[in-house]
C-alpha cells in the first residue's frame, strides 16, 4: 500500500529536473552542433505538447483539434511579423493572445459536451480553421502559407543564424519558462480542482464545483501556451502552413503526450523528445516506411509501459534504500 | 417560529407519464434529524437529485432558509449549506485523501479557483484538513489514495468532505450502504460526532439505524409521502407496516 506525498518536497529535489533539463540542453549545444535546428523545433513543439496536457493530462478531456490552438498562434505570429511588428517577443504575446481568444470562444461551445461528443467537435472546430485559413488566402496565402516574414533581433541582442544556434537558446528558453509556469499554475488549488474534476465530475459538483467555468479557464491556459508555440515555430521557420492547424498534428501531439505519460507534463516533455527524436531518425533511415518505426514503437510502449514503469520505479526505490542507508561500520 | 432550513413545497418530478416524486412537502430546521424510509424505488434519491439540483423539478419548489432556490445550479446550493453524500461512494479514487478535503475547503472559501499560489501555501487550509479527519480519528488515512481504503474508510472520507463544507443542511444517502459489518461502528461514530445545529436528512434501508438516528421520520411510497411522525408513530403506522416494514415489523 502506498502513501502519497502531501508536503512539498525539498528544493534541491524541485531544482534538480530543471537543472538536468538545462544541463542537457547545453551538453545538445556544445557537442551536438549539427542537431540544434532539430533540438529547437522539439523545444517549441514540446510547449504544444505540454499545454495539451493541460487539457488531456489534467483536465480529463480528450481532444484531437489542438492544433487549432497552435496554428492560429502561428499564424497570428506571422501576420504581426509581415504587417506590424517584428518584435519576437511581441509575436509570442500576439500567439499567446490569438490561442487564448480561440480557446475561449470555441470552449463556450466545447465545453457544453463531454467525452466523444467532445472529442468530435474539437476535431470539428480544427477543420474549421483549418479551411478558413485556406479560404482566407489574401491574408494567410491560403495553400502555399505565410512566408517571407522576417523576425527581429531577440531583445535586440542576436538574430537568428544559418547554425540555428540562436532560435534553440530562444526555444529552450521559452520552453523552460513555459514549463516552470504550468508546472506551478497547476500547483494551486485550480490545479487540485482540474485533477479532481477529471477523477470524478460527480463528485466536484457536489462540493459546488463550477465545473464549465474552471474547465473554460483551463482551457483558456492551454490556448495561451499552445498559441506561444505556434508564434514560436513560426518564428523560427519564418514560415506557417495549413498543417499548423491539421488533425496530423493533434494526433501526433497526442501519440507523444502518451508516449511520455500524461499528467505531470514532465512526461510530455520526454514524450515529445523521444517521438520527434525517433521520427527524425528513422525518417533519415528510411523515408518511405519510417510511419512503421513509429507505429511499432507505439505499439511497445503501450503494451509494455505497464512493466517498463513498474521495472523503473523498483530500480528507483532501490537506489534510494541505497541512498538512505547508513555506511557499514558506523554507529547509531 | 423560525423559517425551515431546508422546504420543499409540492415538489413534483415526472418522466413522461412516470410520475416518480408526487407532491411531496418537507421542512427541516437546524438541529433536525429527519429519517426518510421507502421501499426499494420509492423515489428517494430522486428526491435528493431534486433537493441538490442534479434534477429540474417538474412542479414545485424548494427552499433554503426562506430563499426559493428552485432555479439555481448545484454549485449554488452548496455554496447556500446544502450538502449531500452519496448512494455510492463518489470520490476522486488516486488523490490523497486530504488534498480532496482541502479541496473542499478551497471550494468554500473562495479559493478554488485561484492560479499562483501553490497547496502549500495555504497552512490554514491543510490544518483544517487534517483537523477534519483528526475528529474523524482517519489522520493516518491523509496521504493515502480512497483507491486503497477500505469500503467503510472511503464513506468517512465522504463525510471528511461534507464537513469541510460546514453544511448548514446534509443529505446522507444511505451512509451505510455497502458498509461492512466490521466497519460499521467507525461510520456511526462518525455520524454522532456531526454538529447538534445541522439539519439532516437520511435516507438508510438500515431500520435499526435510521430509527435509532433520526428524531422525526418521513416515509415515502411510489413517489408520495405516506407517513410522517416520530420513529415510534412510524413503528406503530398501520399504513407503513402493512407497505413498507411488514405485519412483523
Amino acid at each position: 500500500m502506498s502513501t502519497l506525498s502531501l508536503a512539498p518536497p525539498p528544493l534541491w529535489r524541485q531544482v534538480l529536473p530543471y537543472g538536468v533539463l538545462l544541463a542537457l540542453a547545453l551538453l545538445i549545444y556544445f557537442y551536438f552542433p549539427d542537431q540544434l535546428p532539430l533540438a529547437a523545433r522539439i523545444a517549441a513543439l514540446a510547449i504544444f505538447v505540454m499545454s495539451l496536457d493541460l487539457v488531456v493530462g489534467y483536465g480529463g478531456l480528450a481532444t484531437l483539434g489542438h492544433s487549432a490552438l497552435y496554428g492560429v498562434g502561428a499564424y497570428a505570429a506571422g501576420l504581426l511579423a509581415m504587417h506590424l511588428s517584428a518584435n519576437p517577443l511581441l509575436g509570442l504575446l500576439v500567439g499567446a493572445c490569438a490561442g487564448a481568444v480561440l480557446a475561449g470562444l470555441s470552449g463556450l461551445f466545447l465545453l457544453r459536451y463531454e467525452g466523444l461528443t467532445f472529442l468530435m467537435l474539437t476535431i470539428a472546430i480544427s477543420q474549421i480553421a483549418q479551411n478558413l485559413a485556406s479560404k482566407l488566402r489574401h491574408w494567410t496565402g491560403g495553400d502555399d502559407g505565410l512566408s517571407g516574414f522576417k523576425v527581429d533581433k531577440i531583445l535586440g541582442l542576436a538574430s537568428f543564424d544559418l547554425q540555428g544556434r540562436v532560435a534553440f537558446i530562444y526555444c529552450f528558453v521559452v520552453m523552460f519558462i513555459s514549463l516552470w509556469l504550468m508546472r506551478r499554475l497547476m500547483a494551486s488549488p485550480f490545479g487540485l480542482a482540474c485533477q479532481g474534476i477529471h477523477q470524478n465530475r460527480q463528485r466536484m459538483a457536489a462540493l459546488g464545483t463550477q465545473i464549465r467555468w474552471q474547465l473554460l479557464k483551463l482551457y483558456i491556459l492551454s490556448g495561451v501556451f499552445a498559441g506561444i508555440s505556434g508564434a514560436l515555430a513560426a518564428q523560427v521557420a519564418q514560415i506557417v502552413g495549413l498543417d499548423t492547424l491539421g488533425f496530423e498534428l493533434s494526433a501526433e501531439a497526442l501519440v507523444m503526450l502518451v508516449l511520455g505519460g500524461a499528467g505531470n507534463l514532465w512526461g510530455a516533455l520526454v514524450g515529445t523528445v523521444i517521438f520527434a527524436s525517433i521520427h527524425h531518425w528513422a525518417s533519415t533511415l528510411n523515408p518511405y516506411h519510417w510511419l512503421f518505426i513509429i507505429g511499432g514503437m507505439l505499439v511497445l510502449m503501450v503494451l509494455l509501459r505497464e512493466q517498463l514503469g513498474r521495472a523503473l520505479s523498483a530500480r528507483l526505490q532501490a537506489l534510494q534504500r541505497v541512498l538512505r542507508s547508513k555506511p557499514v561500520g558506523t554507529s547509531a | 417560529m423560525s423559517v425551515p432550513l431546508l422546504e420543499t413545497r409540492q415538489l413534483r418530478k415526472s418522466f413522461g407519464g412516470l410520475h416518480v416524486t408526487r407532491d411531496v412537502n418537507l421542512s427541516l430546521c437546524a438541529g433536525d434529524k429527519v429519517g426518510l424510509i421507502g421501499p426499494n424505488g420509492a423515489g428517494k434519491t430522486t428526491l435528493i437529485n431534486l433537493i441538490t439540483g442534479v434534477l429540474a423539478p417538474s412542479a414545485g419548489s424548494v427552499h433554503l432558509g426562506g430563499e426559493d432556490v428552485s432555479r439555481l445550479s448545484q454549485a449554488q446550493r452548496v455554496k447556500r449549506g446544502l450538502v449531500r453524500t452519496f448512494q455510492i461512494t463518489q470520490l476522486a479514487p488516486t488523490l490523497p485523501v486530504r488534498r480532496q478535503v482541502e479541496m473542499a475547503i478551497h471550494e468554500r472559501e473562495g479559493s478554488i479557483g485561484r492560479l499562483w499560489r501553490p497547496l502549500h501555501a495555504y497552512p490554514q487550509v491543510q490544518d483544517e484538513a487534517q483537523s477534519i479527519l483528526q475528529s474523524l480519528r482517519m489522520a493516518g488515512l491523509a496521504a493515502r489514495a480512497p483507491i486503497e481504503l477500505a469500503y467503510g474508510e472511503q464513506r468517512l472520507v465522504e463525510v471528511a468532505l461534507a464537513m469541510a463544507l460546514r453544511p448548514r443542511v446534509l443529505l446522507l444517502d444511505e451512509p451505510m450502504a455497502g458498509v461492512p459489518a466490521g466497519e460499521r461502528q467507525v461510520v456511526l461514530d462518525a455520524l454522532a460526532s456531526l454538529p447538534s445545529d445541522l439539519a439532516i436528512l437520511m435516507i438508510e434501508h438500515d431500520m435499526d439505524l435510521v430509527f435509532n438516528f433520526a428524531d422525526r421520520m418521513l416515509v415515502l411510497a411510489e413517489g408520495a409521502v405516506l407517513a410522517e411522525g416520530s420513529p415510534a408513530e412510524i413503528r406503530r403506522h398501520a399504513a407503513v407496516r402493512a407497505a413498507y416494514l411488514g405485519e412483523e415489523a
